[in-house]
């Protein structure tokens, strides 16, 4: 091949980008080599072209200077070198390659726009890390517009979506964004029937309350301990442990296991929405079904049945150890669950979700301090306390920071004060809290709930139904109407858009057809909204059908570790 | 989205390779290098100025979506709007004699497109993909938009308006052409107007060139997402000076005081950190943080002093503590209560004076009773100092009776205690000291504090519980008797 080329991978893309191409395909299209980008000179590789796939941040310029500096200018062939932002270039960028004098080193400098990443069937993600940081502590609203471009993109491929509901202030702005890109492109009315009837855009800035609480989805909870990045979960490999006899500890493995999780799984998409209380049962029903099943050969008499049960074998493999697997998490999940600091934890959160105690220094909160617990944790608490108080009363709020700052470092003053930016740490200030308003009018605290046959969303909490989702639904039925009051006790502006339809394209129902609404939530969304909002779109006469996009996928500790402020200095 | 997936894949069996395959468009290259040979040229006879227009006009000729449009847009993209003009020259040739095509990630893109793009479409580069996704058409085919746009681009007076949109499709513009202040905030404007972060900062660039620093810090005070965006590049890019001078000059929101604070991380040596975090007190913070900010400065000054007496003291080899337990790090900008356990821990006698001293500490940062007490606890048990713990507890009415108390409760002091491997006789006094009785028998019970236990079920007299409890003691030990005792006592009565 006379142009093989190597690819320099900005390790944050190479997750993202693994969920549309993988190595092989790469490899088809002459990738010899992968690297990870890192400072110091670029490995060997017997290559014309090195392509460097980056995020447009300087600090990655700066590894990139230092490879394209380390170069041997001596070696032949000389190797080219390319760059290509994911998902802009940056003026900024390359006029830091310019200063630090290697800009003219790169013969091709492109961009890639990838702005919604498919997730699942019915879920696309922009995986931008800081979108609700920028949007909110640094006033940069650059995700939004990516957000309402790949939007564009998606009408553009289901049809222009005729109504356009939102509320908050990055939704009004995404959505002013759209008109006017449509605007200033009249010709690209296109004549695709609409996928879409409804498009709601929610900030998330308006529900500031659901990603601070613990998810106690599967999902969700596979989320919150161990951490979800891009489908894929690592996992302690401890229980893993091949069971073979004779081997019992001998070389347990050691590398974490690494496994996929997605509704392409029959297993996982089943339960990956249920109430972890609700898995166990499931499990075991499974296991035993699975056993029956391989029972049966021994009642396979004729040639034609042991055929017959051999030729299921490969499913029943599959579904043997798709079964093992989860069991497996399970378990870990379970002794996570049932510790008592869990417990103690999620009762403080059920507590003032539910309105008790909020207004004074929890105890609970003050021992974690005292023993040191992880910083996030009491700053999702803390956070937590404020939002469902409408702000704290502010001798409580002097008295939370100062034991923080005391016991984790002053310099956490940043970080409290981004989080008080952001509207999630601050104190009261109207005098009136309206959270429990809120929480009655939307009905978010439920007390007889459902965990393993759910009827209502707040089973994704075990007692707190999510406010955005319960948004969600009451657009649907019976609309916003019957909450305006509500309404303007959230923060942002809420509106409502509608984008002619040529008469061709318009809908006309069929009697019992779902409606279809594309969900996108700006600043993230969490594994178990997600999941109410796929319960809505399984309730037999709910009508509505939810399609979810976001700008990341997130949950309380991603969330909050995004808004603190950076303390060890630059790695390079 | 499978579909797509099935696309892209029929996408790079189908057009494999094209990019970097140049059999077929040599031709088309060498014309290339013709016309442009021409183009330069022209510019001698016609060019007084603008050279990037000039440029444009000559490839507009070309057919869309051919490899001489990919260059075109390449070359012109090199030709950032910051390079200068001879480098920008420069680059562009450059750019020609190499190939034209970087991999083509298009096809990835075409993941949203939906369909397999027709293979003159694959020769284009990203950028003008970016564009295309712009108008938000799969199937719109440039062609059709070109002309007008083109035509726009000789035209060299685009308004404010178009010059922003047309940078946030990725093309390149020329900025030096708003001289006027006027027309330079219109741009601003429309840029923040435009909501790309991008074309603020590239704007914001220009500004930042051309403008007087008063002028645009005037301009920008009454901009607020501008001058966010400002503020952001310039901790970006560590212009720390023009960042103070801004946040000096504009608006003394807190948000701006924490911006200088924040500097102090960026430097490693103590001693300037310490005079630098001495700067930021006279800052206009809250008074709250103003507080805190001096309770950093003061926590500073303290370590300074306190490691380089006790690193003096380590190396002497003179203090038994030092050598039984050596430091493992520095406790240099290490948090007050660390810093309050290893004073408990390395100074626990000395005298208030002392500015390592525990009591000191406490005072200066007025460390609450609660925290003070548990973090003393925990240093002294790790250093099995029984005394000290007991003593920590111990408080003397006036009468000189003495009472245990414990501001934390003593079923933490018991947790902790334990964590610390306390030998069951020292841990069973505090399980003793618990209030609440069921607390009391479940913390004896896991922590094998036996005689606690049979003490409770006595003073319970529940003699199931007590009858129990002898099959979780050993065979003939003292604990057994002593239930054995019971029990008969109880009979007896």
């Amino acid at each position: 091949c006379p142009f093989p080329q190597a690819i320099v991978w900005d390790e944050y893309l190479t997750g993202p980008f693994g969920l549309i191409a993988q190595y092989s395909l790469l490899k088809e299209h002459e990738v010899e080599k992968m690297f990870t980008l890192k400072p110091g000179r670029l490995p060997q590789a017997d290559v014309k072209n090195v392509i460097f796939f980056v995020r447009p941040k300087l600090e990655l310029m700066d590894i990139i200077t230092d490879n394209v500096l380390r170069e041997d200018r001596g070696r032949s062939p000389q190797r080219d070198f390319h760059i290509l932002f994911v998902p802009r270039r940056s003026l900024l960028c390359e006029q830091w390659l310019k200063e630090q004098g290697v800009l003219g080193s790169f013969i091709h400098r492109e961009q890639y726009s990838l702005d919604l990443i498919p997730f699942d069937g019915d879920l696309l993600s922009m995986e931008s890390e800081s979108a609700f940081k920028e949007c909110y502590l640094e006033s940069d609203q650059t995700s939004l517009y990516h957000a309402a471009k790949g939007l564009m993109t998606l009408q553009a491929l289901y049809g222009t979506i005729p109504q356009i509901f939102g509320k908050g202030e990055c939704a009004r702005h995404v959505a002013n964004m759209m008109i006017r890109m449509k605007r200033e492109f009249p010709g690209s009315q296109n004549s695709i029937f609409p996928v879409f009837d409804t498009l709601l855009l929610l900030d998330r800035n308006v529900d500031l309350l659901t990603p601070l609480a613990t998810q106690l989805t599967y999902e969700g909870l596979i989320d919150e301990i161990y951490g979800i990045q891009n489908t894929y979960v690592k996992l302690p490999p401890e229980k893993f442990a091949p069971k073979k006899q004779g081997e019992g500890g001998k070389d347990l493995p050691t590398e974490p296991k690494k496994l996929q999780l997605n509704s392409a799984e029959e297993l996982y998409a089943e339960i990956r929405d249920k109430n972890f209380n609700a898995v166990g049962s499931v499990l075991s029903k499974k296991a035993k079904i699975i056993s029956a099943a391989f029972e049966e050969r021994h009642h396979a008499k004729t040639v034609g049945e042991i055929k017959q049960f051999v030729s299921q074998l490969p499913h029943m493999q599959a579904a043997r150890s798709s079964l093992a697997n989860h069991t497996s998490i399970a378990e870990l999940i379970k002794d996570i669950t049932t510790s008592e600091d869990f417990f103690d934890n999620l009762t403080v959160e059920q507590e003032f979700m539910s309105g008790i105690d909020t207004d004074k220094v929890n105890n609970y909160i003050e021992d974690c301090i005292a023993q040191k617990h992880p910083l996030i944790k009491i700053l999702r608490l803390v956070c937590l306390q404020s939002v469902c108080n409408n702000g704290l009363k502010q001798k409580v709020l002097d008295h939370y920071k100062r034991e923080i700052l005391q016991t984790y470092g002053y310099e956490h003053i940043l970080t409290l004060n981004n989080l008080e930016k952001a509207g999630l740490l601050k104190p009261q200030t109207s005098g009136r809290n309206n959270y429990p308003t809120i929480r009655k009018t939307l009905r978010l605290w439920m007390d007889d709930v459902n965990e393993q046959n759910p009827n209502d969303i707040s089973y994704v909490y075990s007692g707190y139904a999510p406010l955005s989702v319960r948004l969600a639904q009451l657009l649907a039925r019976p609309g916003w109407r019957s909450i305006e009051e509500v309404l303007k006790m959230l923060p942002g502006p809420h509106f409502e858009e509608r984008q002619q339809l040529p008469t061709g394209l318009q809908k006309k129902r069929q009697h019992g057809e779902n409606r279809v609404t594309l969900v996108f939530f700006l600043g993230g969304v969490t594994y178990a909204e997600i999941a109410a909002l796929r319960f809505l779109s399984q309730m037999e006469d709910g009508g509505t059908e939810y399609v979810i996009a976001t700008t990341k996928l997130i949950n309380g500790t991603s969330w909050i570790k995004s808004l603190m402020e950076k303390l060890e200095p630059a790695p390079f | 989205m499978s579909r797509a997936r099935a696309d892209e894949e029929e996408y790079w069996h189908s057009s494999k390779f094209r990019a970097f395959t140049f059999d077929d468009e040599d031709d088309e290259l060498s014309q290339l290098k013709e016309s442009k040979r021409a183009v330069n040229s022209l510019r001698d006879i016609v060019d007084d100025d603008d050279d990037d227009d000039l440029e444009r006009v000559s490839w507009s000729g070309e057919p869309v979506g051919s490899i001489s449009w990919s260059i075109k847009e390449t070359a012109s993209s090199s030709t950032s709007l910051l390079e200068g003009r001879d480098s920008s020259l420069q680059k562009g040739s450059s750019s020609y004699a190499a190939f034209p095509k970087q991999v083509s990630s298009y096809s990835l893109s075409s993941l949203f497109k939906g369909e397999v793009p027709h293979t003159q479409y694959g020769q284009m580069a990203c950028l003008s993909l970016s564009a295309l996704s712009d108008t938000g058409v799969k199937n719109y085919a440039p062609e059709l938009r070109r002309p007008k746009a083109e035509y726009k681009d000789y035209s060299s007076d685009w308004s404010p308006k178009d010059t922003v949109r047309r940078m946030q499709r990725g093309k390149v513009c020329t900025l030096e052409r708003f001289r006027s202040l006027q027309d330079k905030l219109v741009l601003l404007d429309e840029a923040v107007a435009g909501h790309d972060g991008n074309v603020i900062t590239a704007v914001l660039i220009f500004l930042k060139r051309t403008l007087r620093r008063e002028i645009l810090f005037r301009e920008l005070e009454v901009r607020q997402v501008a001058l966010c965006h400002l503020i952001h590049f310039l901790k970006e890019t560590d212009e720390q000076k023009l960042l103070l001078d801004l946040l000096r000059l504009c608006c003394f929101s807190l948000s701006l005081q924490l911006s200088q604070y924040r500097e102090h991380l960026n430097i490693q040596d103590v001693e300037k950190r310490r005079e630098f975090l001495k700067g930021c007190i006279g800052l206009p913070f809250s008074a709250e943080d103003t507080s805190h900010i001096q309770d950093h400065y003061t926590l500073l000054e303290r370590q300074i002093i306190i490691e380089a007496n006790d690193r003096h003291l380590e190396t002497a080899g003179q203090s038994e503590i030092f050598r039984k337990y050596p430091r493992k790090a520095s406790i240099l900008n290490m948090p007050l209560v660390t810093t309050l356990f290893y004073s408990c821990f390395y100074h626990y006698t000395e005298a208030e004076g002392m500015f390592s001293s525990p009591t000191n500490l406490k005072k200066t940062f007025k460390i609450p009773d609660k925290q003070y007490v548990l973090t003393a606890l925990a240093a002294r048990a790790k250093l099995r100092a029984w005394y000290d713990v007991d003593a920590l507890f111990t408080t003397k009415n006036w009468l000189g009776y003495t009472k245990k108390k414990a501001p934390i409760g003593f079923h933490r002091v018991v947790e902790i205690l334990q964590r610390n491997n306390a030998p069951v006789q020292v841990l069973q006094e505090y399980v003793r000291l618990v209030e609440d009785v069921e607390t009391k028998l479940n913390l004896a019970t896991k922590y094998k504090c036996h005689d606690v236990v049979i003490e409770t079920y006595r003073d319970l007299k529940d003699r199931i519980q007590l009858t129990a409890y002898k099959c979780k003691v050993e065979r003939g030990s003292a604990e057994e008797e002593k239930i054995n005792s019971i029990l008969n006592n109880v009979v007896r009565n």
